[in-house]
């Protein structure tokens, strides 16, 4: 008896509704010379070429604290800052994820208090990028687009796969050829369209500008990116009110195109704005590992241009030599008084060791330059002792587990015999 | 010498929706002052007050970007393809 599973059939479905008559996109703006656009698929200024962001109505009515916290745990409860009118159709379930206060590293930053915000268990597809790809998706189905796709370091891959899986959207997918094994499985298996490209994350992100361009798909970070970076506020805006709708201090987090601290900063504003927090805006501190630092080495130089490198790190998901969103992070960072950290490849596994043994929380490459950076900041005399600190851990650990290959103590083999471990312990039990 | 060069289709509205284009010169600066004094309106959107490239396009020459060689004192070679394309990241 022969049984065939059609598998693909399945895992494409039938393509979502064309265009979405109950959910529509807000307005672009250019964030430089303020040209303004009706909602489109398309991320570029006509006049200049820079970058556009939605506009949200002036004067709309936004949520109490209390409205808020009676909405589901996911991150449309924030639905009045995401940039749409109506009601989202897709990925209705992401975000909302843990805020644990890690007492242990609070003691090795000699600050006190520090927080893991730990999107490495974000559903579905364990990295902050599935905070972006609801928010890209939805505009895609208020556009009337019925491919998505993207050009990613893995993440995003894992994040557009597993949600346009979920939505029945066809998903063209462009990545670099050599990319860490578990990032490649975890998009393969949704079975989208799935390209390696021989190259680096520029090289992939060059080539899927013109695929906008010429296909028409929803790209969720190239022609969907005003609307896709939305999502990333997010973040800020669960901090907070995990907090007990208050800001901390200060907060680390990775770049790479240095959207998320853009974001971060736009995310605590928005929320100061609507007289949900109070006090300071936390101070932003990025960190980069060293063989990748453009944003990094912005910082420290000062002026406005970022000078691209070629990345050389086992840090793939920061691996962007030409972030383009590097001067708005820069200037995030320079507004609230923060500052950055550049970690070697050996101090990132480090960090990455340090986490789980210290909190609990298994981290992928991100997270270790997140955490190594803290550290050099701290040991830099960047924090207070007073200073309430949110590491923003964006991905998961079993992601790039090879990374760790060769750092870990060996595990002793035993056979089932108790003596063998009365032996192992040292003592009898 | 001959070279291509490719733009993006929001600036192809400004050289009569041609986003392929045959150009000439010895180096990147040169063709695209020749692009330039052809299609008016799409000189400022290639090259600032001072001749130079903006921060928010970017020009690669043969899959490389120009920052990594010299700009747009890069030498071409006949042949060789131009793409400017809208900078954008993050993934
Ligand atoms: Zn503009």
């Amino acid at each position: 008896m022969t049984i065939t599973l059609d598998l693909p059939s399945i895992a494409l479905g039938k393509p979502a509704a064309s265009s979405g008559r109950d959910l529509r996109v807000l307005p672009l703006v250019c964030k430089l010379c303020h040209t303004t656009y009706p909602g489109t698929a398309s991320a570029t200024c006509e006049e200049c070429l820079g970058p556009l962001e939605p506009v949200y109505p002036a004067g709309r009515a936004l949520p109490s604290a209390a409205q808020i916290g009676a909405r589901s745990p996911s991150l449309w409860r924030y639905r009045e800052w995401l940039p749409f009118e109506g009601t989202p159709v897709h990925s209705l379930d992401s975000g909302f994820t843990p805020l644990l206060e890690s007492p242990s590293l609070a003691r090795l930053l000699r600050v006190a208090r520090v927080w893991v915000k730990n999107d490495a268990v974000s559903h579905p597809s364990l990295s902050f990028k599935d905070r972006v790809v609801a928010t890209a998706l939805n505009a895609a189905h208020a556009l009337g687009l019925d491919t998505v796709g993207c050009a990613s370091t893995g993440n995003l891959a894992n994040a557009v796969a597993a949600q346009a899986a979920r939505a029945g959207l066809p998903a063209w997918i462009f990545i670099p050829h050599d990319l860490e094994p578990a990032k490649v499985v975890g998009t393969l298996v949704y079975h989208p369209h799935l390209v390696r490209v021989r190259g680096n994350y520029d090289d992939v992100n060059r080539l899927c500008s013109q695929v906008a361009d010429r296909f028409g798909w929803g790209l969720v970070n190239i022609n969907l990116r005003g609307y896709y970076g939305e999502g990333s506020k997010t973040m800020a805006f669960e901090i907070a009110e995990q907090l007990g709708w208050r800001l901390p201090s200060a907060v680390v987090a990775p770049m790479a195109g240095g959207s998320l601290l853009t974001k971060l900063e736009k995310g605590f504003r928005e929320f100061a704005e609507a007289g949900l927090v109070s006090g300071q805006a936390p101070r932003l501190y990025g960190t980069q590992a060293q063989g990748c630092a453009p944003i990094v080495n912005l910082v420290k130089r000062g002026g406005e241009a970022v000078e691209p490198v070629i990345p050389r790190t086992i840090a793939r998901s920061l691996a962007i030599g030409n972030p383009a969103d590097g001067r708005f992070a820069a200037r995030a960072i320079r507004d609230t008084g923060g500052w950055v950290a550049g970690v070697s490849d050996e101090d990132l596994l480090t960090g990455i060791r340090l986490l789980a043994e210290s909190t609990g929380v298994f981290t992928e490459t991100a997270g270790g330059v997140t955490v190594a950076g803290a550290l050099a900041l701290a040991e830099a005399g960047r924090f207070r002792s007073d200073d309430e600190v949110v590491l923003c851990i964006t991905g998961n650990g079993l992601k790039t587990a090879d990374a760790l290959e060769g750092t870990l103590p060996a595990a002793p083999i035993i056979n089932p015999k108790i003596r063998e471990l009365e032996a192992l312990h040292g003592r009898d039990l | 010498m001959a070279v291509t060069f490719s733009l993006p289709t929001v600036l192809a509205r400004l050289t009569d929706g041609q986003a392929t284009i045959q150009a000439s010169g010895t180096t990147l600066g040169d063709v695209v002052s020749e692009i330039a004094g052809r299609f008016p309106r799409l000189a400022p959107r290639l090259r600032d007050e001072a001749g130079g490239p903006y921060p928010f396009v970017t020009f690669y020459l043969n899959d490389e970007d120009i920052r990594f060689r010299d700009g747009f004192a890069t030498p071409v070679r006949e042949g060789d393809e131009i793409t400017v394309v809208a900078a954008i990241a993050g993934g």
